[in-house]
This record gives C-alpha cells, sequence and structure tokens, in this order.
C-alpha cells in the first residue's frame, strides 16, 4: 500500500480515509485485547478458587512427578512417532494403489475390483482397536512361518490395514474431483486409461486432497497409542505404568502434552495448505 | 477421407442424432451451424470416439473406426480436437501440455517434441508463453494453446467444437485468425460453430442441423444466401436479428 505506482500520487481523500481506517483498525485491536485479558483473569480467579482445586492440582498437575514420568514416556513416545514414521508411508502407497484398482474399468479386472471394495467395506466398519487385537493377538496365535511376532510390526501391520481403507476412499473423492473434459481431452489426444491417469488425472486430484489426507494422519498419529493394548510398551502404556504405581494422573498428562504437542504443527500445516489452496483457486 | 453413415445417437431415450450421413474430403473444410442443442458437438464427439454411435458407421480413410474390434486410442492417435473450454491441463506448462501426446502417446523424443511445440509456439505468437501455466494466459492465448496442442501429433483432421464460443469478442479474431492459416496449410476440419461470418469466410460445405438431423448441406453461398430449407431460413434470420451474422 506504501509503494508508489507509476504516475500515482496519493489525493488527500485518500490520506484521509487511510488514517480513518488506521484509527478504526487500533480501536478494533484495543477491544480485542481488553476483552481477552478480563475473561482469561476471570477463569483463573473461577478455576483457582473451586473447592477442589488442590487436589486437581496434585492429581494432574503435579510437578514432581512430572519430571518423574518425562524421561521415560518421552522413550515411549518415541515408538509412537516410529510407528506413525513407517505406517504412514505404508498407508500411502497401499490407499493409492487401492483406488486405482477401483478405477479399472476392464473386465478382466472384476475380481480385483471386487476385492478392493470388499476391502474398503471391511476395513472401514472394523473399530481399529479391534483389527489391532486381531492383528496382535490373532495373527501370532496361527503360528504360521514368516508371521512376524514382533508387536511394533504388528502394530504397524494393523494401523495399515484400517487407515488404508480410509486413505482409499479419499483419493478415490479426489480422482472424483477431476472435471471429465480433462479426461475428455487426454483421450481426444491418444492417450489410454493408464496414461490419462497417471499424467493428467492423478497429479491434479492428488494436490487437491493433501489437505483431507493430513487430517488423517493427525488422527493416525493418536492411533499409534491403541497399539499398547497388544504390549508394546509406548507413550501411553508408560503413562499408566507411572501412574498405577502413584495413583497419580500427571504421568497421563505428560502423554497428552507429547501428542498434543506432535498433532499441532501437523495441523497448521494443514491449514496452511488449504488456504494456499484456496488462493490459488481464486487466482 | 472422413464417411459419416447413417449415424443415431441417444442420450436417456431422447434422439441427439438421427440418421446424419456426411463425407468430408481430404482438404475440405466443413462447418456444422445449428442452435445449440442441434447435435453438433454430439457428431464430433462421435468421430472422436468420445461417444459410441448407436447406430450407423463412420469410416476413417476407408476403415471402419466404429467397429466393435477397433482401438479407440488408435484411432485417436490419427484425429485433433478442440474443445469449447479449452480443457488444457492446468498442472502442466504450456510446452508440457503440448509435449505430453507426442512424447507419451507417438514416442517422440524429449528435445524433438519440445523443438516442434516452440516452433509451433512461435507460427501462432506465443513463443513467450512456453513456460507459461495456463491460468496465466488469456482465453483466447488458451485456446491457440488448446489448437497447437492437437496440432502437435500431426494429426489428418482436426475436430474443433465451438472453439470460440467461450472467448469475449476481442479474442474471437486471434483464435480464428489460427483457423483460417491452418486452412491455408490444407488442413482437413470440421468445425461445429455459431460465428456464421466466419462459417461463410472459410467453410468449403456449410452443414445445416436441426433436432439431430442432417437438413441442408450445400456451399457457404447457397446456404447463406439461398437456403433451401424453411427451418435453415429461419434460423439464419434469427442469427441475423441477433446480429451474430
Amino acid at each position: 500500500m506504501t509503494q508508489q505506482v507509476d504516475g500515482w500520487v496519493k489525493s488527500e481523500r485518500q490520506v484521509e480515509r487511510e488514517r480513518q481506517r488506521g484509527r478504526r483498525a487500533f480501536r478494533s485491536g484495543s477491544v480485542a485485547s481488553a476483552s481477552t485479558l478480563v475473561c482469561l483473569v476471570a477463569l483463573a480467579a473461577l478455576v483457582t478458587n473451586a473447592p477442589g482445586w488442590a487436589r486437581v492440582r496434585e492429581t494432574f498437575f503435579n510437578v514432581e512427578a512430572f519430571t518423574e514420568a518425562l524421561p521415560d514416556v518421552l522413550s515411549g513416545f518415541w515408538t509412537n512417532i516410529q510407528i506413525f514414521l513407517i505406517a504412514e508411508p505404508l498407508i500411502l502407497i497401499v490407499g493409492l494403489l487401492i483406488a486405482l484398482v477401483r478405477e479399472l474399468k476392464a473386465p478382466v479386472f472384476f475380481p480385483l475390483r471386487a476385492l478392493a471394495v470388499a476391502y474398503v467395506d471391511v476395513f472401514r466398519g472394523v473399530p481399529t482397536l479391534l483389527v489391532i487385537l486381531l492383528v496382535g493377538f490373532g495373527l501370532p496365535a496361527l503360528e504360521l512361518q514368516g508371521v512376524p511376532k514382533d508387536e511394533v510390526t504388528l502394530g504397524v501391520v494393523a494401523l495399515t490395514l484400517s487407515y488404508s481403507a480410509y486413505v482409499a476412499e479419499v483419493f478415490r473423492a479426489g480422482i472424483a474431483t477431476v472435471h471429465p473434459s480433462q479426461r475428455a481431452a487426454a483421450r481426444s489426444l491418444g492417450l489410454g486409461h493408464g496414461q490419462t491417469m497417471r499424467y493428467v488425472v492423478l497429479p491434479q486430484a492428488v494436490r487437491r486432497v493433501i489437505p483431507p489426507l493430513l487430517n488423517d494422519f493427525v488422527s493416525l498419529q493418536k492411533d499409534t497409542a491403541l497399539v499398547s493394548t497388544i504390549g508394546v510398551v509406548e507413550a501411553l502404556r508408560q503413562a499408566q505404568i507411572y501412574a498405577s504405581g502413584t495413583f497419580n494422573y500427571t504421568p497421563y498428562l505428560v502423554a497428552a502434552l507429547l501428542f498434543i504437542l506432535l498433532t499441532i504443527p501437523m495441523a497448521r500445516l494443514t491449514d496452511h495448505l488449504a488456504a494456499r489452496s484456496q488462493r490459488r483457486r481464486g487466482a | 477421407m472422413l464417411t459419416i453413415e447413417n449415424v443415431w445417437k441417444h442420450y436417456h431415450g431422447h434422439s441427439v442424432l438421427r440418421g446424419v450421413d456426411l463425407t468430408v474430403r481430404p482438404h475440405e473444410v466443413v462447418c456444422l451451424i445449428g442452435a445449440s442443442g442441434s447435435g453438433k458437438s454430439t457428431l464430433l464427439r462421435c468421430v472422436n470416439l468420445l461417444e459410441t454411435v448407436d447406430d450407423g458407421a463412420i469410416y476413417l480413410d476407408g476403415e471402419e473406426i466404429t467397429a466393435v474390434r477397433t482401438d479407440p486410442d488408435d484411432v485417436r492417435k490419427r484425429l485433433g480436437m478442440v474443445f469449447q473450454a479449452y480443457n488444457l491441463f492446468p498442472h502442466m506448462t504450456v510446452l508440457e501440455n503440448i509435449c505430453l501426446a507426442p512424447r507419451k502417446v507417438h514416442g517422440t523424443g524429449r528435445a524433438e517434441a519440445e523443438r516442434q511445440a516452440r516452433d509451433l509456439l512461435a507460427r501462432f505468437g506465443l513463443a513467450d508463453k512456453a513456460t507459461a501455466y495456463p491460468d496465466r494466459l488469456s482465453g483466447g492465448q488458451q485456446q491457440r494453446v488448446a489448437i497447437i496442442r492437437a496440432l502437435a501429433t500431426g494429426p489428418r483432421l482436426l475436430l474443433l467444437d465451438e472453439v470460440t464460443s467461450a472467448l469475449d469478442p476481442a479474442l474471437v479474431t486471434e483464435v480464428l485468425g489460427v483457423i483460417r492459416e491452418l486452412k491455408e496449410g490444407g488442413m482437413t476440419m470440421i468445425l461445429a460453430t455459431h460465428e456464421m461470418g466466419f462459417a461463410k469466410e472459410i467453410a468449403d460445405t456449410v452443414c445445416f442441423l436441426d433436432g439431430g438431423v442432417l437438413l441442408e448441406r450445400g456451399s457457404p453461398e447457397q446456404i447463406f444466401t439461398a437456403p433451401r430449407e424453411p427451418r435453415t431460413q429461419e434460423f439464419l434470420r434469427s442469427v441475423l436479428e441477433s446480429r451474430r451474422l
């Protein structure tokens, strides 16, 4: 606004207009700050003066328990991050493959297509926790050769099975948003179905589904805690161990904080990407 | 070169094409005129096999392309199509849009495809737009790129579907200029168009479609000055009244 454009000298009217706008913006800012401050003070007073506050502070915000539990919960959390980092690319690959199989129209592929539909129906319908229990306890119980016994691996397998079904649907929705005229243009140039998908449809579809995909990954980050049920000692399990020993719930708070710290950057990234694609569409 | 024989097309129990016959000779420019919904676009899409015909046959260079065993991709390699809404690929630059089919369908090397694309861009005054994305171009520029994209594979026949209908009048001229130049180069073309003045100037043959029937065909002089069919007279009068001629 301050930069000078060729041959344009700001008129007095515009100068006055901008002064008024500035005054108004300052007033809005002041009002917002004042009301926020009042609310915060009132809330703090209300909470700390509540009858059970001392007990709440002792049970959930115990500094001693916090510092004691932090190292172990943190090292447990590293397991959560590992599970998440391994599962995420696997889910992307499996999800995309399923979405692509569902787009195959040739009659030869009917069995594959039917299988993909059944896969999505089943794994989207079964609770993630149930899949983890089935895979984590059920698979090793079969005592088949080649089946992994390691709980972390089984947890990754279970999360991949469950989340791939969701991610496949996200990809499919993205593919559906690419206008049919884009396919018509590609086919009219002589490109086959596969080439049209690869060069024209998918690049546009993937760009559009990045925000919903990130949303699913925020959810996945939290669900890594579910593998604690099959014996993986990760952040939640570590917190549980401390909490059951001392009857103090602060270690849970430690785990919760760690999960929040991990998901917040992801959430902001999602917002940022969504806003950027909004701007691009507007341009 | 192209023969259309008694072609029918229905949508949801409603006939869009009702037994159309049409022959296009090499280097001929055929203009399809008629109201919206008369079947012009559908006829072009049938030739391109984007729609399957419900009866009749279409022959390209003597080969029946509507036969069940025909490979549509193989037919489309020999045809070029330009759409009303340009349909450029938004995630690719102008150069990538043009080079996609030569490289992936016709197996031209990258360097060779890009050289040919740049030649075409220069020929139609778009040399400086090679690395731009479609959303940075005006409608007229986008449509010229779309025409170049269709030309880049060296098609036997170019199908143009109301290519100026989405453009404001100032931009129509530049697109029509490109088509005029193609005619001088001997390109065989079928145009569905609402630009009667242009059809009159460029067509070797004008066909009037009405309700899916090819009602009248003739030279531009005959159709525009002495139409035989009452429906053609009526259509041209209404066009004249809206000052599009």
